[in-house]
């Protein structure tokens, strides 16, 4: 087994860097899986924000005024007509799930296999509310207001195709994390990593803080905007 | 307690050995047996792709002779041709093909970090492939609105094949996206996390450099790909609008409203230049260890080659706009690119000289894998030339859309990736199947392929000058045009044909060497990198043995003074020392 890998002292500042970058073998002292959930999440962020550009220059050079989106995602709840109500408590979920995914990265590294698995589960619930209110939120502007991807009674037709693509392209994300996670937190409770260690829970994780991510920028762009 | 590099971990070693025939050869996770599905697959759609040149070309020459090419016959083959070329052929072979084969054996790996995934990516690459195969039986057949696909004539009635041709092509993109992904992240994770004992990353051979770069490059530039076909198989199938404005087809006004033509532009730029590199960088880097091995020399500016590579990646994501100067765009966009483009000729410069600079007293022997590098030189430098003039906006307005651009594109990325790939595949041919092949037909190969490119593509420069447009079917009575332009027409006709039926001499080369060919030994170049040192050939299920190699020094010791032969492999020791470490020559 090899030893010296990283055994002298390294150097610091951006000599430390290019050192690092060029040594031997392993360009990040970081396992093979995990580098490549990095290297797939570079990849993935370039997919949203083509997404993200492309809405915004279809918001700007559409001919026809957009619609508010404060009114638009606004829900009477009791008699009050509250603004963006819904998709304040779905980020709120969204953020939370990212917690408690943090704490189960947490327990898998000091093997805690039960609080892992019961914590990645949470993460998955949350996920999948999070998804359920999209689908509600989805049914309530099909149904209610009338929107769909080829036009909409508010404004510009590109309003409901952007909002669909790009919401169900995130959906889409969470669904597979639901997924993802719920197949990872039950191979965690059977032992499958005793003897290859929990790497793989901070690689799930790394998936689900990136959605979360997305989300907020989603939210800042869609629907702040 | 000190990092052990997961290569070195017990538990990751352990491959499973292939039992029977279908996991050996078919349903395999060996990269070198996937590198040659991805190479087999890339090069028969590539063969249709010539067939289909070679049909434009007996149009162009002789307008009214064939009946069955019609018009929109004519489009749907240049635009077969150009996205099988570009795509199926040239990004496969590369990545998939030679990415495979040589990343695990050049850095010293037993394999890919993940081979079940990277055996998914052929298969999912060849479902793409039985996708697009499929849109020539479809009703209405493939689509004809060119390689760019630009809408909205790509979805509205008039481009042949905008019934379902348009729409297998962008699924079948979609999936080849998909298949890439899988395979482009095996590719970086191995070269950045795999490397053997000693392979620092600046030992690494070019090759390996240049796969690895256009492999970063793919991962960043087909999302802009994949993002522009989501959008445009929704415009087309439920009627959202992205990219069509108000527009009026067939007399009548569509229900589509205040689309962006231009965002398509710019989202299919901004994958489309990079993609240029994709095919070019792999080349380079290929072309670099081609030469240095066959001129027994050390590559010239090592260093320097590598941050090229690193700094045309980069460089690539910022000149998209060349491409859509005359889009009606802001002249300070176009000023704007137009500066990138001639900055990133450059590096592209450097590498230039740093070839010529290796030739230069070298001890030049000339192979057929030598032959088809230098070669290259010609071809590149000739298609980097031209792209000066069209980087320049001025310049670019009146050659847009003309045969000059055709000439321009079909030097840089058409015959030189195409000749690289020729000059790799005789360069490892025997490491990959055992024998030698036959040196007098590859060199015939060559020299027919060679001057019968030349052929076909210098005169398109002047065609270009002349006006001649790009992507008609015929160019009948058009008074600013000569008469002698459609004798030049014919001229190139016939060399393309020539060109299209010399690589039989290629295919008659493989095949008969595959049986015949004289036992190969080693390492029959005398090349330095750790592929030719494998314990045998050509390399068994996990590469090295029981033992992985360890590197001492960089990939490009050729004719070291003082030393009884020219070159010095990588797992050679320095002299009285042994440590990995060791300042090699490359860092004086
Ligand atoms: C035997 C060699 C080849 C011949 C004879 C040939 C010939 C042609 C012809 C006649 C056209 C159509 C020009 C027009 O009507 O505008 C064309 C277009 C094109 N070719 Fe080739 N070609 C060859 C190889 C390649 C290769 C290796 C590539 C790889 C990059 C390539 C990429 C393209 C592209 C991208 C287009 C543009 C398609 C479009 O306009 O949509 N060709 N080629
Ligand atoms: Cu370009």
């Amino acid at each position: 087994m090899s030893q010296e890998t990283n055994a002298t002292a390294l150097p610091v500042g951006v000599t430390g860097v290019v050192t690092d970058w060029s040594g031997d073998k392993q360009a990040f002292h970081v396992p093979w899986g995990k580098a490549m959930m990095w290297i797939f999440l570079l990849s993935d962020t370039f997919i949203f924000t083509s997404f993200l550009t492309g809405y915004m220059h279809v918001r700007t050079s559409t001919t026809v005024p957009w619609p508010n989106p404060s009114e638009v995602f606004a829900l009477t709840i009791a008699g009050h007509h509250i603004p963006l109500i819904l998709i304040a408590i779905m980020t709120f979920i969204l953020i939370t799930s990212s917690g408690t995914m943090a704490l189960a990265v947490n327990y898998g590294y000091r093997r805690d296999r039960k609080k892992t698995m019961l914590l990645m589960l949470a993460t998955a619930a949350f996920g999948a509310m999070f998804v359920s209110m999209q689908a509600f939120e989805w049914t309530k502007l099909i149904v209610d207001e009338g929107v769909r991807p080829w036009g909409n009674p508010m404004g510009a037709a590109q309003f409901g195709a952007c909002f669909f693509m790009i919401t169900g392209f995130h959906g889409l994300h969470v669904s597979i994390g639901v997924i993802y996670l719920s197949i990872v937190a039950f191979k965690v409770y059977r032992g499958d990593y005793e003897s290859r260690g929990y790497e793989i829970v901070e690689i799930v994780g790394l998936y689900w803080h990136f959605v979360d991510l997305v989300w907020v920028f989603i939210f800042a762009l869609f629907y702040l905007w | 307690m000190a990092y052990v590099a997961i290569a070195d971990r017990d538990h990751e070693h352990h491959l499973h050995d292939p039992q029977t025939f279908i996991t050996k050869y078919i349903w395999s996770q060996d990269h070198k047996v996937i590198a040659i599905q991805y190479g087999i697959t890339a090069i028969s759609v590539g063969v249709l792709a010539m067939i289909l040149s070679a049909m434009m070309r007996l149009q162009l020459a002789f307008p009214d002779v064939f009946s069955f090419i019609t018009p929109n016959n004519y489009y749907q083959f240049v635009t077969m041709h150009g996205m099988i070329m570009v795509i199926y052929l040239l990004t496969a072979l590369f990545l998939g093909g030679f990415g495979n084969f040589l990343i695990p054996l050049m850095c010293g790996a037993r394999d890919m970090v993940f081979p079940y995934v990277n055996m998914l990516s052929f298969w999912v690459y060849l479902l793409s492939v039985i996708i697009l195969m499929a849109s020539f039986f479809v009703p209405g057949g493939p689509t004809g609105a060119g390689w760019t696909l630009y809408p909205p004539q790509s979805i509205l009635p008039g481009t042949p094949g905008t019934d379902w041709g348009i729409l297998f092509m962008l699924i079948s993109l979609a999936v080849f996206i998909v298949a890439f992904t899988m395979g482009g992240l095996n590719y970086v994770t191995t070269v950045l996390q795999a490397r053997c004992r000693g392979m620092t990353l600046m030992r690494m051979p070019l090759s390996v450099w240049g796969i690895f770069v256009a492999t970063i490059l793919g991962l960043l530039a087909f999302p802009a790909l994949l993002v522009s076909a989501v959008m445009m198989i929704l415009d087309k199938t439920i009627g959202t609008s992205f990219f069509i404005p108000a527009v009026l087809s067939m007399g009548e006004s569509l229900d589509h409203l205040g689309g962006s033509p231009i965002l398509f532009q710019h989202l299919f730029w901004f994958f489309g230049h990079p993609e240029v590199y994709i095919v070019a960088l792999p080349a380079f880097g290929i072309i670099s260890d081609l030469i240095s091995t066959h001129a027994r020399k050390n590559i010239f500016g090592y260093r320097m080659m590598v941050w090229a590579i690193v700094a045309i990646g980069a460089l690539s994501f910022v000149v998209w706009a060349h491409h859509m100067y005359v889009s009606g765009m802001n002249p300070y966009f176009g000023f704007f690119f137009a500066t990138t483009t001639l900055i990133i000729a450059i590096p592209t410069a450097i590498k230039v000289y740093n070839w010529v600079l290796t030739l230069w007293q070298g001890n030049i022997r000339f192979t057929v894998p030598m032959m088809f590098a230098i070669g290259f030189i010609f071809t590149f430098t000739h298609g980097g030339l031209t792209g000066l003039f069209l980087g320049n906006v001025t310049v670019d307005l009146p050659l847009s859309d003309t045969y000059f651009v055709v000439g321009h594109f079909h030097m840089v990325m058409g015959v030189s990736p195409v000749l690289a790939v020729f000059g790799a595949i005789y360069h490892w041919f025997p490491k990959i199947s055992g024998r030698m092949f036959n040196e007098t037909l590859g060199k015939w190969h060559f020299w027919l392929t060679f001057l019968g490119t030349y052929s076909i593509y210098l005169p398109m420069h002047y065609l270009g000058i002349l006006g001649v447009p790009r992507r008609y079917y015929a160019n009948g009575i058009t008074d600013f045009i000569p008469e002698s332009a459609q004798t030049m027409n014919v001229g190139i006709t016939i060399a393309a044909l020539l060109v299209a039926v010399v690589q039989i001499i290629f295919f008659v080369n493989i095949i008969w060497s595959l049986r015949n060919g004289k036992k190969a030994d080693s390492n029959p170049w005398g090349a330095t990198t750790l592929e030719w040192q494998t314990p045998d050939t050509p390399p068994k299920h996990g590469n090295w043995g029981p033992e992985l190699p360890v590197v001492y020094r960089w990939a490009y010791d050729y004719s070291v003074p003082g030393q009884s032969l020219d070159f010095i492999p990588q797992t050679e020791p320095h002299h009285g020392h042994d440590s990995v470490d060791d300042e090699d020559k490359d860092k004086k």
